[in-house]
């Protein structure tokens, strides 16, 4: 296949398409509306719904809507667009649909500002919106794998029956890289459960997220944190690169991993042994490839665009057996090379 | 292994997004990594706007570059802001009509290009971004002058085709401007 060069949001898009999504409904932000426009471009030619809503939260219920229906579909917006679809997300989660969210997150918190930023991440892996539930959260660190992991969401979501999150930062969306777009296939649901109509063939299927006995409702949960419990066993996934002889691990996602990169090379260059544990997803968080690196390295930095969040979840993996330093800059800062590889020698030398 | 950082700064509407998306394509022609970063600020014609290219043998890292190898100043703030961050050797070009001071560094090849009259007197004033674009290409071969038409011609949307034999003209002109 042909490399192009497009905007990361673009390829959210153009793969979101391709993976059979054909509803999308959105609301414009900064710094994800290129993401909107393609599909306003895309969408009426290929039979599909584009549709501005009024506000995010109308948006986050029109997908609730659609994937109530068993078909494949998205919204997208940034940070304080995001906090609004939480009662929707929330919602989804406890009528177990899959759906895509898609988060190109900028400074905040409140309005914030337009820059990148990964000051999202509790919200994203923790909840967000009320009640107990996760997402499955994707954190592409390149225009390819904008792309390639709009599609696994989307199967990941289908597969588990749960809405699934790719969260993503501003640079990620606005920078162009080449990427090699997949496969577009033709989507068939394979949805017994989904509320198509019965046309008198069948009980009538109900999706609902309201439970007044508590019995009933304390199983629900129950059932569905089994679920969770096999999507942690089997769907961590992350990168490393240079783990095998390192002693200082840094552990960081998206734009932060890249950054990072530049800065282990320095850091090889000099004689210090790092390497990156970079998650491509937040949750499942690649706990068991923390742990064991816990074994060999002397420590481990955490590179992240927020005062400081994922932090935790290193240190839950590694049972706080290492020590972990956070190197990070907010409000649309982002390190530099010359902070992580400071953030490298200082670990390296029991500087913390 | 060339890994080449080029920072395009200057106000918003020279066309630098444009002249690094030309650079992109080119890049990407030639079997080159890439990146390409806008800044996306509250930018709007009269502001200011950068861009980060990346052309590599190898994969990129971070997309943003900080210290540029090739810097392409196209108005004083931007000289201002930038000629302290390129690296040692970097080569600099300044267009020379809107820019009236020369580098202060010693350590950098800075290349003056009126690019802005240039591009006047050819009759395409808003196409000065090309002029100093055929430059670089010139001094640095960060991408060659073969087939650029055809990156061109992917860079101009498409109700914009039959401005793809000016752009071309006026990175000729760059290519074949002499100090």
């Amino acid at each position: 296949m042909e490399k192009v060069l497009m905007k990361g949001n673009e390829a959210i898009a153009e793969a979101a398409i391709r993976a059979g999504c054909r509803h999308y409904f959105g609301y414009p932000i900064t710094p994800q509306t290129e993401i909107a426009a393609y599909m306003s471009k895309r969408m009426p030619k290929i039979g599909g719904t584009f549709l501005q809503a009024e506000s995010e939260i109308s948006a986050i219920n029109m997908v609730y809507g659609v994937a109530s229906a068993g078909l494949r579909a998205m919204t997208s917006s940034s940070s304080p667009g995001v906090s609004l679809k939480q009662e929707g997300i929330s919602y989804l989660a406890g009528c177990d649909l899959p759906a895509l969210i898609v988060n190109v997150q900028r400074g905040g918190p409140g309005l914030g500002g337009i820059q990148p930023s990964q000051s999202d991440y509790f919200q994203a892996t923790k909840g967000g919106g009320h009640g107990d539930y996760h997402l499955i959260v994707l954190a592409p660190a390149s225009v390819q794998e904008m792309a390639d992991l709009t599609v696994k969401a989307f199967d990941l979501a289908d597969k588990y029956r749960m809405p699934a999150m790719l969260l993503a930062d501003g640079t990620m969306g606005q920078m162009m890289e080449p990427v090699e777009l997949p496969e577009a296939v033709e989507y068939k649901p394979e949805k017994p459960w989904a509320v198509t109509g019965t046309e008198n063939k069948r009980e009538h299927n109900i999706v609902n997220s309201l439970y007044l006995v508590p019995e009933q409702l304390e199983q629900k949960n129950i059932e569905r944190y089994e679920k969770y419990r096999t999507v942690a066993e089997n769907e961590a996934m992350c990168e490393e690169y240079m783990t095998e002889d390192a002693d200082v691990c840094v552990v960081a996602f998206g734009i932060a991993a890249r950054v990072s990169k530049n800065a282990i090379t320095e850091a090889r260059k000099q004689g210090i042994k790092a390497g990156l544990i970079r998650p491509i997803t937040l949750w499942p968080f690649p706990k068991e490839a923390i742990r064991k690196a816990a074994d060999k390295v002397k420590g481990f930095v955490s590179v992240e665009l927020s005062m400081g969040q994922m932090i935790e979840d290193i240190r839950l993996a590694e049972d706080c057996k290492k020590p972990v330093s956070l190197c990070c800059r907010v409000g649309g800062m982002i390190p530099s090379p010359e902070e992580v590889l400071k953030a490298i020698k200082d670990m390296e030398g029991g500087k913390i | 292994m060339a890994y080449t950082q080029i920072l395009i700064a200057g106000f918003g509407g020279q066309g630098i997004l444009f002249a690094g998306k030309v650079l992109a394509y080119k890049g990407l022609e030639e079997q080159k990594q890439i990146s390409w970063l806008p800044s996306y600020g509250p930018e709007m014609r009269g502001g200011t706007a950068n861009c980060s290219v990346i052309i590599s043998d190898t994969p990129v890292g971070s997309p943003i570059v900080s210290n540029p190898d090739i810097l392409i100043a196209m108005n004083l703030p931007s000289l201002d802001k930038y000629e302290s961050a390129a690296v040692p050797g970097a080569k600099v070009f300044i267009d020379s009509f809107l820019i009236d001071r020369k580098v202060k560094r010693s350590d950098i090849e800075a290349f003056y290009i009126p690019a802005t009259k240039i591009a006047r007197d050819l009759g395409t004033p808003t196409l000065a971004n090309m002029i100093i674009l055929g430059k670089v290409i010139r001094e640095t071969g960060a991408v060659s002058m073969e087939g650029l038409k055809e990156a061109l011609s992917k860079t101009v949307s498409a109700k914009h085709r039959d401005l793809i034999e000016l752009n071309m003209k006026a990175i000729e002109a760059g290519y074949g401007f002499s100090e």
